[in-house]
């Protein structure tokens, strides 16, 4: 019984590795790759680190099993966060077949500041609050 | 039937090595390159587990904590690195 969820968990695991592979290797841009390996990678390591756990049935092993899930489980989004907005940030060319760009027209290269789209409207205080913001930052 | 099992687990998680190392080579701009490291780190934190259980040394697990813990730190170094303007995107 035991050796058999270890069995499924392990192939599981595994399947999901490959399918975040193949993803990395046939979708066309940055983000797309991006979505592809974060989350399906993610879910295998951890299937394969439960099967690890029931295969050696003992505490420390469960202990440090759990510890790197949840350090997977912490450090997965903010990595591909982090690597999403650099790429972002430094013009990485989008899939040619993209709709949505959603910080196209809001987001400035040359002075590095993002707008709402909304800053006529605004009142006066409030914007010079953000210029005081920005310089505060450098 | 496990013998069986972890078998067939390293000949698949070889072919996902092997396609993250085809982007890894072909990649066109640097955070592409990241991104299949950090799936070939994954992978490789599998591989170790899928290790432990074949030969039965449960310390094989800290060396997969130890994996993660690079992996996660490289990705943070590479992107401060792009973001600062290290390479520009050709």
């Amino acid at each position: 019984m035991s050796e058999l969820l270890v069995s499924v968990l392990l192939l599981a695991g595994a399947a999901f590795m490959v399918v975040a592979a193949i993803g990395v290797l046939r979708l066309p841009d940055l983000p797309t790759r991006m979505h592809a390996t974060t989350k399906a990678s993610a879910l295998g390591t951890m299937m394969t680190m439960a099967g690890v756990a029931f295969h050696f049935e003992d505490s420390t092993v469960t202990a440090r099993v759990v510890a790197i899930v949840i350090f997977i489980f912490l450090t997965a989004p903010i990595a591909a966060h982090v690597i999403g907005r650099a790429g972002y940030l430094t013009g990485t060319k989008l899939w040619a077949g993209t709709i949505k760009d959603e910080l196209q027209e809001r987001y400035d290269p040359k002075t590095h500041r993002l707008s709402s789209g909304l800053e006529k409207n605004e009142p006066r205080t409030s914007s010079a609050r953000s210029k005081d913001l920005s310089k505060g930052q450098k | 039937m496990l013998n069986v099992v972890i078998n067939i687990i390293y000949l698949t998680l070889s072919l996902a090595l092997l396609f993250a190392f085809i982007r890894l080579t072909r990649g066109p701009s640097l955070p592409d390159r990241v991104v299949a490291l950090e799936l070939i780190a994954s992978i490789v934190v599998g591989y170790v587990g899928v290790h432990a259980i074949d030969t039965g040394v449960a310390s094989f697990l800290d060396v997969a904590i130890v994996i993660a813990l690079t992996a996660f730190l490289a990705t943070i170094g590479f992107a401060r690195f792009v973001e600062r303007g290290g390479v520009k995107n050709e």
